[in-house]
């Protein structure tokens, strides 16, 4: 380990995206996200907030700005590769229906030749990790599972190969009210137990406010406001923001901290700092 | 022996190119001995009665006079094919007429008598193509024009030129062939002055059954045509000199008789052997009391002393039903079937190979996809005859154009389904999977090919089908399956003939679209079966 402190897990510096003619989807925008830390993006469908998620993973290139993971700026980053480290949970899971749940779980540890031995039981222990019996569920199908355990499949497939990073794109989103919660309560487990750095692109405020430490409310391919949920209730920096808040009164914010987080506030809003100087 | 007839007629070609011109004679086996490994020699005829008639009369005396393989292609549609495979060498000899290598393959004007006429084809196509007439068959079977015996009494018609007086009041019915041909109606109609107050185009078996029922008023018809009689039709007199004399002769390539000298020697003892009445009666069998050509050939060439009387004779089938008909023609109908089957396996397997990296391609590239399978969706409405039909200048006739046009049009619905399929195979896995780090040639080999699968495997069937049911249409260009006694019986008017092939070639269509079916089902990735 360094003996200096570590430098964020994803920072994006300057990023712009343009589509064509139209206007930016991205614009300018800057974000850096500690190791271990769980930001979440927020902001209604077209917003640009999945877009900056896909630069993380190399899946949509920036027009201008730099994008770095774990220091690194990923336009030197073989693609492939960068991805077998990420892991990513999209909404309604994108698990591949042909193949059983076990084997979609051990999808990168296949890709990163694993033996068989030691991908099957990393899949049995990750069925486990997210709530599901491997005898039970390991054998079945996608379309032989509900909603909800589709989705837990698809974070188990995402946490296979211990990737550092996590990126997740609208994970809860197609389920109903009951099994979201129970998901969420699943996510603040994992959170606590295996800190990964997440980064959870969510159009729902009282989630992300839930789940992550901060929280960044976009509109128009820009960030308005990046911080903790107390700071967003209590000082809202846009109007937009405060728009938002009233009309989706969220539940008191408890941000919980990961476990190699507990940190004091003033350490969060000094990464914040961080994160605005280099935009 | 079934090998044998599957064999492309371009290996032929090469084979006769291995022994080197001139060769022959130091190096070829002795002419007494059976040549069992030379090429066979190839006897092509036009799809009508007499020419296939004459067509087994030179394969039989061929047969049993020499030594030689003989090979049939009987039954090609018409003269454009007949002549384009003589000439490129796919058949080394047909029966035509003097007229018709005159007028419709040289292009030139009919004038002169029978013995000019004859002069003029010979030394031309000797000196154009090689090609041979040999000595006349001694009857003319010209083009007539009849009409119903009534009516050229009431109307006290004797020649032509007294029907162009009252042609616009009259319903013309002609072949496909003689409407087309210069020296058919267009030239007719110019000579004459004919006007007919419509014109319908008919094949030529139905345009007897239109004239005898009093549907039209005139029709073209040959000479030695036995069912002129039988309708109550009389011919008119061409008074003008439009028609060119049309005397039958064998054409034979000059390649042919340079190795094979006693095919010239052998097919010149036919030389004024009939005349138009003795012809008129050999029609009358095959037309009229349905017998084989092969039996009416054997019988002409056993009465003219030519070959030796045979003790085998094929009963005439009569009164016997048509499961009785097709339990008599079993071993011919299995032979066919597997004819069929081959040429359509040829044909969808070569569709396969094509359509299958060809969809992927488009998929990859997108733009122009569309336009790319737009393209392929015309040819599939090209008719399936006229594209045969064009394949014949460059590939000849046989099995080679045949599954060259089949597989044109197996392309379609299969470059249209994996494109469709590949593009379509669920987005959100394919994006999952990219985005969790795999390259695109694993996303396609392990996702969205199993889950394009069964929507290639519909290509397939469609495909398949497509060309299963196409294949009865090979039989115009001498490739044989199940269309050979469908484009026999449709020019007999023979319905138990006709059925004999359709409803096998249908049956086998079905049967492919099951076996396919189970394929489907085998290959259908097994979470997809799952739904709810």
């Amino acid at each position: 380990m360094p003996l200096f402190l570590p430098g964020p897990a994803l920072e994006a510096t300057g990023v712009s995206k343009i589509y064509g003619d139209g206007p930016p989807a991205l614009a300018e925008v800057s974000l850096a996200v500690a190791p271990g830390e769980t930001v979440a993006l927020v902001g209604e469908s077209g917003c640009g907030k999945t877009t900056l998620l896909r630069m993380f993973n190399r899946m949509v290139e920036p027009s201008a700005g730099v994008v770095r993971v774990e220091g690194r700026p990923v336009a030197e980053l073989d693609p492939i590769a960068l991805r077998r480290r990420i892991g990513y949970v999209q909404q309604d899971g994108g698990l591949l229906p042909h193949w059983r749940a076990e084997r979609n779980v051990e999808l990168v540890p296949r890709l990163l030749g694993w033996d068989r031995e030691r991908r099957q039981a990393r899949a049995r222990e990750m069925l486990d990790l997210v709530g599901l019996s491997p005898g039970t569920y390991g054998s079945r199908y996608p379309a032989e599972l509900s909603g909800g355990q589709r989705q837990r499949v698809a974070f188990a497939r995402a946490l296979a190969a211990d990737p550092p990073i996590i990126l997740l794109d609208e994970p809860f989103g197609a389920l109903d009210a009951l099994t979201r919660l129970e998901l969420h309560r699943q996510f603040l487990d994992l959170q606590r137990t295996l800190g990964k750095t997440m980064v959870l692109v969510t159009h729902d405020l009282a989630e992300a406010f839930r789940l992550a430490q901060r929280v960044g409310v976009m509109r128009r391919g820009r960030i308005l406001q990046l911080g903790p949920a107390e700071e967003l209730v209590e000082r809202p920096a846009d109007p937009y923001v405060r728009e938002l808040i009233e009309l989706a009164p969220p539940p008191k914010p408890h941000p919980p901290t990961p476990l190699s987080h507990r940190t004091p506030p003033t350490r969060e809003r000094g990464e914040e700092k961080e994160g605005e100087e280099r935009g | 022996m079934e090998a044998a007839s599957f064999s492309p007629s371009p290996g032929r070609q090469g084979g006769r190119w291995e022994r080197g011109p001139g060769g022959e004679d130091l190096f070829g086996p002795p002419p007494h001995l059976p040549s069992l490994h030379a090429d066979p020699i190839v006897v092509g005829s036009k799809n009508f009665e007499e020419s296939r008639l004459l067509g087994e009369m030179f394969a039989q005396l061929l047969e049993s006079r020499t030594d030689l393989q003989v090979e049939r292609r009987l039954g090609l549609a018409g003269t454009q094919v007949c002549f384009e495979a003589l000439r490129t060498g796919a058949i080394d000899v047909y029966p035509e007429y003097t007229g018709t290598g005159l007028v419709s393959i040289l292009g030139q004007q009919a004038t002169g008598g029978s013995t000019e006429t004859l002069n003029r084809v010979r030394t031309e196509f000797l000196s154009r193509w090689n090609l041979w007439w040999l000595a006349p068959l001694g009857f003319e079977n010209a083009f007539e024009i009849a009409v119903p015996k009534e009516l050229a009494e009431r109307e006290r018609l004797r020649t032509i030129s007294d029907l162009a007086r009252i042609s616009d009041r009259l319903r013309g019915g002609f072949g496909h062939e003689f409407v087309g041909r210069d020296d058919g109606l267009p030239g007719l109609e110019k000579t004459y002055g004919l006007r007919f107050a419509s014109i319908q185009r008919l094949q030529q078996a139905l345009q007897y059954q239109a004239a005898g029922a009093r549907q039209i008023d005139a029709m073209d018809a040959y000479t030695t045509d036995a069912r002129l009689l039988r309708y109550g039709l009389v011919v008119l007199e061409d008074d003008r000199g439009f028609f060119p004399p049309y005397e039958a002769a064998a054409l034979v390539r000059g390649e042919t008789l340079k190795e094979h000298p006693e095919v010239g020697a052998i097919l010149g003892l036919l030389a004024g052997a009939f005349d138009e009445e003795s012809m008129r009666a050999l029609n009358f069998r095959l037309q009229e009391r349905g017998e084989s050509e092969t039996v009416v050939a054997r019988d002409a060439l056993q009465a003219l002393g030519l070959i030796e009387a045979s003790v085998r004779r094929e009963p005439v089938r009569q009164g016997e039903g048509f499961a009785g008909y097709l339990w008599g023609e079993r071993s011919a109908l299995a032979r066919r079937t597997l004819e069929h089957l081959g040429l359509s396996a040829a044909a969808l397997l070569l569709g396969v190979l094509a359509s299958v990296p060809l969809g992927l391609w488009l998929e990859r590239r997108r733009r122009g996809a569309e336009a790319v399978i737009s393209v392929l969706g015309l040819f599939q409405t090209v008719p399936s005859l006229a594209l045969l039909a064009f394949m014949i200048p460059f590939l000849g006739v046989g099995i080679v154009p045949a599954v060259v046009a089949l597989w044109i049009y197996s392309l379609f619905p299969i470059v249209r389904n994996t494109y469709t399929g590949v593009r379509d195979a669920d987005p959100r896995a394919v994006e999952a999977a990219t985005a969790l780090g795999m390259t695109p040639g694993q996303v396609l080999r392990q996702i969205r090919l199993p889950l394009a699968a069964p929507v290639l495997m519909a290509g397939i069937r469609t495909a398949a089908v497509i060309t299963v049911g196409t294949a009865t249409l090979a039989a115009f260009i001498g490739a044989g399956g199940l269309g050979e006694p469908i484009v026999t019986g449709l020019q007999l008017a023979n319905t138990s003939m006709i059925l004999s092939g359709a409803i096998p070639a249908a049956a086998l269509a079905l049967l492919v679209d099951a076996a396919l079916g189970l394929v489907e089902r085998a290959l259908r990735p097994e979470g997809l079966e799952i739904r709810g």
